[in-house]
C-alpha cells in the first residue's frame, strides 16, 4: 500500500505549487500570462484529481493513493498523503471550485481598484495547494501545518482586494480561525506524544487493536478534552452556532473570488475535520457529546435560516444561508449512521456547489450596480434573462428541490438523523423545519432581486454576461443536475470508507450509554 | 399488448422534450412554433396515457413496473440499506391520473393559444406548461414515495412560477403576483414538511419507501379485504373485471411466472413493498413495535403518525384548512394555469398521494376521522367564503378549496373510489369553469377596450393594472352576457349545472357517490366522520349550487351593467372548441360510475365501473350503494339553491345601483354576507398570528442578537478589546530572544506582502496582535518538541 516512488496524489497536491513557481517568473505586467497561467494549473490539477477518481477503486475502505517519506522520524512525523472515500470528494471539489473561482476573476473590477494582479493569482494557487493538502494529510503534523497554511492566502485575500471593511474582516477571520487552532495544536501534540506517532491510520489502528486509547469516563474526561480541543477548532471554520460571527463578516468583504472558495471550500475543512479526526480518533467522546453538538447543529439550521430571512444584504443573506446549510452537514455527521455521514459529505460538495454558485452570482450582480443592498434590485429577470435563469436554478438547488443536488443531501442527512441510536426524531423534525424556511428566505431574495417590476433606471441597461462569467456558471449547473438525478456514482465513493468508520464508532454506542447516562 | 407498459417513461419525456425546446429556442421560433410543440408534446402524452389505458385493458389489469432507461437506480447507499430508484408504476390508479391529466391538459394548452397570444413570453409559458405537465406525471407514476415528492415539489415549483408569471406588470402589480406566488410556494412547503416525516417514518418503519415491489400484488383477495389466505378467488361481483392479480413487468422479462399467484405470501416481508408490508403485519399484530430511538411505537400508531403527517401535506398541495390560504391568491396567474393546475390537476394531488397511500389511512382510524373533519370543515368554510366574493375567478377559487374538501372527506370516510371519482368529475367541470371564465374576462376585457377605443391587444388578462378605473374580473362589471358570448354561456350552465350536482350531470354522481358513502359510513359502521361529513357536505352542496348560480345570473342573465359588457364579444374558435369539448365530458363523464340501481342506467353504462377499474389498485376502494333518499334530498336541495339565487340575484336592481350585494342589504344576512366577504379574515389573521411575529422574531434575531449584541457587542467590544489590551500589556514584558526573533521575522514578511495595506490606521496594533500571536504558537512548538524527544 505504501508507495515511495511516483504518487499521482502528490502530483495532484504539488501541481498547484508548480503554477505558483511559474508564475513568480512572470512579470508583473504581463497580464494575460498570469490568468491563463493560474487558470491553466488549476485546470490541470482539475484534470489530475479526475485521474484519481478514475483510479480510485470504490470496494477499498482503506488509504489509496498513499505516499509516505520520512521528515522527522525521531517524532514520529511524516509526510504521509493518501486518499479514501471521505476525502476523494473533497480534493474533487477543491480542484473544481478553484477553476471557477479563478477563472470569475478575470474581468473583476477588484483589478482596477487595487491591482497586484500577480500577488492575486499567486495567493490562489497557493491557496490551492495548502487546501488539497488539508484533504490529503495522514499526518497531525502536516495536517496541522497544512490547515493554518490556509489562512495566509484568504487573509490578504480578503484584506487586499476586499470591501470596505476588508483590513477588519481579515483580521477577524485570522484571529478566530487562530484561537481554535492553538487548542488543536495542544491536541494533536498530546495525541501525538501519547501514541508515539502523529500518523492517523496507525493511531486509529492502535486505538482499534488497543494499544491506543484515551481515557473516557464521561463529558469530560481526558478524551473528552482532546474531542473538544479539535472540535471547537472545526466547529469556528464550519462555523458552528455560536461561533460564527467572524462568517458574515469575511464573506460580505471577500472579494467574490474569495466568498467562493471560502464557502466551497474551506468551511468544508471544518466539516471534513470532523468526519476525519474527530469522530475515529475519539469514537466515545463522539458518541456523548454527539446530543449536544445536534442540538447546536439544528440550532444553527433554524437560527441561520431566521437571520438570513432579515438581511438588506444579498451576501451577508447568503453567508448566514451557509450557518443553516452546514448546520445540516453537522447534523448528519454526528448522525453516526452510514446515511447521515453520506449525506453530510455529499451535502458539503453541495453546498459548495449552490452556495458557491450563489456567491458568483451575487459578484456578478456587484460587478454590475456595485451594491449589494437588496433593495436597490428588482426585475432583474427582465433586465438579464439567461442570468435570471440561471439564478433561479441555483437557488432552488440552495432551497434543496427534489431533483436537485441540495435535496440528495439534505434528505440523506435528515434520514440519517431520523433513524440514528444516538439522535432520532426530534432533532429530524426541527432540521426539517429548516427545509421550510429555506424556502422563506431563498424565495425572499429571489423575488426582491430577481422578480417584480424592473423600475430603476440603473438597473435597466445592465452589461449581459461575459463569456467566463457564463463559462463558469456551466459546470455549476452541470453539477446540480448531475448530483441531483444521479448521485450514486458519488455515494459509490464513500460507502466503503463510511461503512468502516462507522463500524469503528458504532461499537462504542452502547459502552458510551454505560459511561453518560 | 405487453410491451405498452415500457412506454410509461415517453408520457413524462414528450412534455419534458417540449418544455426543453420551448424554454431555450421558443422565443426565437415564434409563437405558433412554440403553441405546436407545447401542445403537441402534451398530446403525445395523451396519447401514451391511451395506449397504457389499452395495455391495462388487454393484460386483465396486470400492473407493471418499469425502470426508465439510461437513469440507472437513483438514491443508493448500500452501505446504509437505502435503495430508491427512479421506477414507476402503471395502474389503474395512476392510468386514470394520467388520463385526465394529459387529456384536460392538452385542452387546456389548445386553450392557452388563444389566451396568451401576443404576451411577450409566450413561449416562456409553453415551457412552463410542458414542464408542469412533466413533474405531475412524475408524481403520478412514481413507484415509491420518494419521486412522488419529486413530483410534489416539482409541480410546485411550476405552480411558483406560473402563479407568478406576470411578475414584471407595472403599477405594483408584478409585486402582487410574485407575492403570491412565494406565499403558494412557502405554504406549500409547510405542508412538504408533512410529508417528509412521513416519508421517514415510512423508511425507517419499512426499511422501504417502494409502494410495491416488482411481482407484488397491490389487491389480495377481494375489495376492502386484506386477508392473504391462500387460494383467494376473485368476487364475482365483479363481472367484467379480469382476475384482481397485478402482477408486474420488471423491464422485459418476469411475464410469465407471475400471474399464478394470488395473493402475496410467498414473499418474504422484507420484499414487499411499504403496502403489502402494513397488511402482512397489520393481521399478525397491530401492536407490531417499532423502535424509533427514543420511543417506540406500535405499528398501528406509527400508522396514525405517518398518516398525519401525510395529511399535514394534503393541507398545502390540496389547499385544506389550515393550509387552504394561498390557492385564492393563486389566481394571479394567467387562467389557463388557473383551469389546469390550480383546479383540475395538480391540487388534486393530495387526494391521489391519500388514495394511493389507503392501505395506510384505512388502518389508522384515528386520522380518518380527523381527515373527514378537515375536509368537512374545508368544504363548509371555502363554500361559505365563496357566496360573498365579487371577482369571478375568486368565487371559483374558493369553490376549488370547497370541492377538494368533499374530495377528502370522502377519503376520510374511507371512500376512496369516490374520492378518485370526484377527481376526475371535478377535473371536467371546474377547468370547463375556469376556462369559461378566462373566456368572460376576455370578452370584457376587448369590450372595455372597444368602448374605450384604444385597443392594445389582447393580452394583460388578469392584470388588476386597471383596478382604479376598471376591473375585468369583478362581476359587477359585467351582466348580460348572455346573448353576447352564447357558446360561453351554454358551456358555463354547463360545468355550473355540474359543479351543482344536478341530474344527471358528471358531478351528480360523484358528489352523491360521496354523500351516499359518508351515510354508509355513518349508519353501517356507526363512523363519527361519517355523520359529519354527510350533514356538513349537504350544506357545503347547498352553497355550491347558490354561489355558482349566483355567478351565473350576475355575469350572463340580465342587462350589461358597464360599457365594456356592453361590448364583449365571443372568444376565438381556440378558446372556444375546448369549451365545447369539456361541456361534452362535463355531462358525460359521470356515467363512468353509475351506481347499480338507477333507472336502469346501468344496463346502459354498467354499474360501478370506475371503482371497479379502481378496485384493481386500491384495495379499499369499496362501491357503495345507491341511496335514493340522499340522492333525491340533495338534488332538491341543490334546486332549491338555485331557484333561491335566482330569485335574489335575478332581480333587475340587483347589484346595479350602488354595487353592493342584494344580501348586504338586507340586516338579517348583513353580517353573513360581510364575514364571507372579509374571507372570514382568516389571512388578516394568519398574518397577526404567524406572518408579523416571525418577520419581527426576524428582525430582532438579526438585527439585535446577532449584530447588536453578539457581533458588534460580545466580539468587537468584549473579546476584540480584551485581546488587544491584553496583547499591548504582554509584548513589553515578555522578551526571551526567540520570540522577538519570530516575531521580527513573521512581522517583516507580514509587511513585505502586506504593501498595500499601508492606509489603515488601526493596523499596527492589529498586526502586532497577529504576530504577537503567531509567536505564541511558535514558543508551544519550541517548547512542547523537547518534551516529545523525552518522552519518546
Amino acid at each position: 500500500m505504501e508507495n515511495t516512488g511516483f504518487s499521482l496524489l502528490t502530483l495532484v497536491l504539488f501541481l498547484p505549487l508548480v503554477g505558483f513557481t511559474i508564475l513568480l517568473f512572470i512579470r508583473e505586467q504581463q497580464e494575460s500570462a498570469i490568468k491563463w497561467t493560474a487558470f491553466g494549473t488549476s485546470l490541470v490539477t482539475f484534470v489530475a484529481s479526475l485521474l484519481l477518481w478514475i483510479g480510485f477503486n470504490n470496494q477499498e475502505a482503506g488509504l489509496q493513493f498513499v505516499q509516505r517519506g520520512e521528515w522527522l522520524p525521531s517524532y514520529g512525523i511524516s509526510y504521509y498523503v493518501g486518499i479514501d472515500g471521505l476525502s476523494l470528494l473533497m480534493v474533487i471539489l477543491t480542484t473544481f471550485i478553484m477553476p471557477i473561482a479563478i477563472l470569475s476573476s478575470f474581468n473583476s473590477h477588484i483589478f482596477h481598484e487595487r491591482g497586484r494582479v500577480k500577488l492575486y493569482y499567486l495567493f490562489m494557487l497557493l491557496l490551492e495547494w495548502a487546501m488539497i493538502g488539508v484533504f490529503v494529510a495522514q499526518d497531525l503534523v502536516i495536517f496541522y501545518i497544512f490547515w493554518e497554511v490556509t489562512l495566509v492566502p484568504m487573509y490578504f485575500l480578503i484584506g487586499i482586494w476586499g470591501a470596505e471593511r476588508r483590513i477588519y474582516a481579515a483580521i477577524k477571520f485570522f484571529l478566530y480561525t487562530m484561537a481554535g487552532s492553538i487548542l488543536m495544536l495542544l491536541a494533536i501534540l498530546y495525541v501525538g506524544i501519547q501514541a508515539g506517532t502523529f500518523a492517523v491510520p496507525e493511531i486509529i489502528a492502535g486505538i482499534q487493536n488497543g494499544t491506543i486509547s484515551f481515557a473516557f469516563d464521561g463529558l469530560f474526561s481526558t478524551q473528552s478534552f482532546l474531542f473538544l480541543g479539535f472540535f471547537i477548532a472545526f466547529a469556528i471554520k464550519v462555523p458552528i452556532w455560536p461561533l460564527h460571527s467572524w462568517l458574515p463578516d469575511a464573506h460580505v468583504q471577500a472579494p467574490t473570488a474569495g466568498s467562493v472558495i471560502l464557502a466551497g471550500v474551506l468551511l468544508k475543512m471544518g466539516t471534513y475535520g470532523l468526519v476525519r479526526f474527530c469522530l475515529p480518533l475519539y469514537p466515545e467522546a463522539s458518541v456523548a457529546w454527539a446530543p449536544v453538538i445536534a442540538v447546536l447543529a439544528v440550532i444553527g439550521i433554524i437560527y441561520g435560516a431566521w437571520v438570513s430571512y432579515a438581511q438588506t444584504d444579498v451576501k451577508k443573506l447568503v453567508a448566514y444561508s451557509s450557518v443553516s446549510h452546514l448546520g445540516f452537514v453537522v447534523l448528519g455527521i454526528f448522525a453516526l449512521n452510514a446515511q447521515g455521514i453520506e449525506g453530510g459529505i455529499l451535502q458539503m460538495v453541495n453546498h459548495g456547489i449552490s452556495t458557491g454558485g450563489l456567491f458568483l452570482l451575487v459578484g456578478m450582480l456587484y460587478e454590475r450596480r456595485h451594491t449589494k443592498d437588496i433593495a436597490a434590485y428588482g426585475g432583474i429577470w427582465k433586465a438579464l434573462p439567461l442570468f435570471g435563469a440561471i439564478s433561479l436554478v441555483v437557488t432552488l438547488s440552495s432551497m434543496g428541490l427534489p431533483g436537485l443536488n441540495g435535496f440528495i443531501g439534505e434528505f440523506t442527512i435528515l434520514l440519517g438523523a431520523f433513524g440514528s441510536d444516538v439522535l432520532g426524531f426530534f432533532y429530524a423534525m426541527f432540521a426539517t423545519i429548516g427545509v421550510i424556511l429555506a424556502a422563506v428566505y431563498m424565495l425572499y431574495m429571489f423575488q426582491k432581486v430577481y422578480l417584480g417590476e424592473l423600475d430603476k433606471e440603473e438597473n435597466k441597461n445592465l452589461p449581459p454576461l461575459m463569456w467566463n462569467e457564463i463559462a463558469v456558471l456551466i459546470p455549476i449547473l452541470i453539477a446540480i443536475f448531475l448530483i441531483g438525478l444521479q448521485p450514486a456514482p458519488f455515494f459509490n465513493t464513500m460507502n466503503a470508507s463510511v461503512g468502516e468508520l462507522v463500524a469503528h464508532v458504532g461499537q462504542f454506542v452502547t459502552t458510551v450509554a454505560q459511561a453518560v447516562p | 399488448m405487453e410491451s405498452y407498459a415500457q412506454l410509461v417513461p415517453l408520457i413524462i419525456l414528450f412534455p419534458a422534450v417540449g418544455a426543453f425546446i420551448n424554454f431555450f429556442w421558443g422565443a426565437r421560433m415564434g409563437e405558433k412554433a412554440a403553441a405546436t410543440i407545447g401542445t403537441f408534446a402534451s398530446s403525445l402524452s395523451f396519447v401514451i396515457a391511451l395506449l397504457l389505458y389499452a395495455y391495462l385493458g388487454g393484460t386483465g389489469y396486470q400492473a407493471a413496473v418499469v425502470n426508465p432507461p439510461l437513469l440507472d437506480g437513483w438514491l443508493r447507499i448500500p452501505v446504509a440499506n437505502l435503495e430508491i430508484p427512479w421506477q414507476m408504476r402503471v395502474d389503474t390508479l395512476s392510468v386514470t391520473m394520467m388520463l385526465f391529466v394529459t387529456g384536460v391538459g392538452s385542452l387546456i394548452h389548445m386553450y392557452a393559444i388563444g389566451y396568451m397570444h401576443g404576451d411577450e413570453r409566450f413561449s416562456r409559458f409553453f415551457a412552463y406548461l410542458n414542464m408542469f405537465l412533466a413533474f405531475m406525471l412524475i408524481l403520478v407514476t412514481g413507484n415509491n414515495l420518494l419521486m412522488m415528492f419529486v413530483g410534489w415539489e416539482g409541480v410546485g415549483l411550476c405552480s411558483f412560477l406560473l402563479i407568478g408569471f406576470w411578475w414584471d406588470k407595472k403599477k405594483g402589480v408584478g409585486w402582487r403576483n410574485s407575492n403570491a406566488a412565494r406565499k403558494a410556494f412557502i405554504v406549500n412547503r409547510i405542508g412538504d414538511f408533512g410529508v417528509l416525516m412521513a416519508i421517514f417514518l415510512t423508511f425507517w418503519t419499512f426499511g422501504t419507501l417502494d409502494f410495491y415491489k416488482p411481482g407484488e400484488l397491490a389487491v389480495t383477495g377481494g375489495h376492502g379485504d386484506a386477508h392473504a389466505e391462500e387460494g383467494a378467488v376473485v368476487e364475482g361481483e365483479h363481472s367484467e373485471a379480469a382476475p384482481a392479480e397485478t402482477a408486474a413487468v420488471e423491464e422485459a422479462h418476469a411475464e410469465g411466472e407471475t400471474a399464478e399467484f394470488t395473493d402475496n405470501s410467498h414473499i418474504a416481508l422484507d420484499q414487499l413493498g411499504i403496502f403489502g408490508q402494513v397488511e402482512r403485519l397489520m393481521e399478525e399484530n397491530p401492536d407490531h413495535p417499532v423502535d424509533f430511538g427514543p420511543f417506540t411505537l406500535a405499528l398501528k400508531d406509527v400508522l396514525v403518525l405517518i398518516t398525519l403527517f401525510m395529511l399535514l401535506g394534503v393541507t398545502g398541495k390540496s389547499a385544506q384548512i389550515p393550509l387552504f390560504i394561498w390557492l385564492p391568491d393563486a389566481m394571479a396567474g394567467p387562467t389557463p394555469v388557473s383551469a389546469l393546475i390550480h383546479a383540475a390537476t395538480m391540487v388534486t394531488a393530495g387526494v391521489y398521494m391519500m388514495v394511493r397511500s389507503n392501505v395506510f389511512f384505512h388502518e389508522a382510524e384515528f386520522t380518518s376521522l380527523v381527515v373527514a373533519l378537515v375536509g368537512t370543515a374545508t368544504a363548509l368554510i371555502a363554500g361559505f367564503i365563496a357566496l360573498g366574493q365579487w371577482d369571478i375567478k375568486r368565487v371559483l377559487a374558493y369553490s376549488t378549496v370547497s370541492q377538494l374538501g368533499f374530495m377528502v372527506a370522502a377519503v376520510g370516510v374511507g371512500a376512496y373510489g369516490a374520492a378518485l371519482f370526484h377527481v376526475v368529475t371535478h377535473a371536467f367541470f371546474k377547468a370547463l369553469l375556469f376556462l369559461g371564465s378566462g373566456s368572460v374576462i376576455h370578452g370584457v376585457e376587448h369590450g372595455h377596450h372597444h368602448a374605450h377605443e384604444h385597443g392594445h391587444g389582447g393580452h394583460g388578462h388578469d392584470d388588476h393594472g386597471h383596478k382604479e378605473e376598471f376591473d375585468p374580473q369583478d362581476m359587477r362589471n359585467m351582466g348580460g352576457l348572455r346573448s353576447r358570448m352564447p357558446l360561453t354561456y351554454i358551456t358555463y350552465v354547463i360545468g355550473t349545472l355540474a359543479l351543482a350536482g344536478i341530474f344527471p350531470f358528471a358531478g351528480f354522481w360523484s358528489k352523491d357517490e360521496i354523500l351516499a358513502d359518508a351515510w354508509l359510513a355513518g349508519a353501517l359502521d356507526n363512523n363519527l366522520g361519517g355523520f359529519i361529513a354527510i350533514g356538513g357536505l349537504l350544506v357545503a352542496a347547498g352553497f355550491t349550487a347558490f354561489y355558482m348560480w349566483r355567478q351565473v345570473v350576475m355575469v350572463f342573465h340580465g342587462a350589461p351593467r358597464t360599457a365594456a359588457a356592453e361590448h364583449a364579444s365571443e372568444s376565438s374558435p381556440l378558446m372556444v372548441i375546448p369549451l365545447l369539448i369539456l361541456a361534452f365530458f362535463s355531462i358525460f363523464i359521470g356515467f363512468i360510475n353509475t351506481p347499480g340501481n338507477v333507472l336502469g342506467l346501468d344496463g346502459i353504462f354498467g354499474a360501478h365501473r370506475f371503482t371497479d377499474w379502481l378496485g384493481q389498485t386500491v384495495a379499499n376502494a369499496h362501491a357503495a350503494e345507491f341511496q335514493p333518499l340522499i340522492a333525491v334530498g340533495a338534488l332538491a336541495l341543490a334546486i332549491a339553491a338555485i331557484i333561491l339565487a335566482g330569485r335574489i340575484y335575478g332581480h333587475s336592481k340587483a347589484v346595479t345601483a350602488d354595487r353592493r350585494d342584494p344580501l348586504q342589504l338586507r340586516a338579517e344576512t348583513a353580517p353573513f354576507w360581510s364575514l364571507a366577504n372579509a374571507r372570514l379574515y382568516w389571512d388578516e389573521t394568519y398574518y397577526r398570528l404567524f406572518e408579523r411575529p416571525f418577520n419581527v422574531l426576524a428582525t430582532f434575531l438579526a438585527d439585535k442578537l446577532d449584530w447588536a449584541f453578539w457581533h458588534d457587542y460580545f466580539h468587537d467590544g468584549v473579546i476584540g478589546k480584551g485581546f488587544n489590551g491584553i496583547a499591548a500589556l504582554l509584548s513589553k514584558p515578555v522578551d526571551m530572544g526567540i520570540i522577538d526573533g519570530a516575531v521580527n521575522g513573521l512581522g517583516a514578511l507580514v509587511r513585505w506582502i502586506s504593501g498595500g495595506m499601508r492606509q489603515v490606521q488601526t493596523g499596527y496594533v492589529r498586526t502586532y496582535a497577529i504576530t504577537f500571536l503567531l509567536g505564541v504558537v511558535l514558543v508551544i512548538i519550541v517548547l512542547l518538541l523537547p518534551l516529545i524527544n523525552t518522552n519518546g
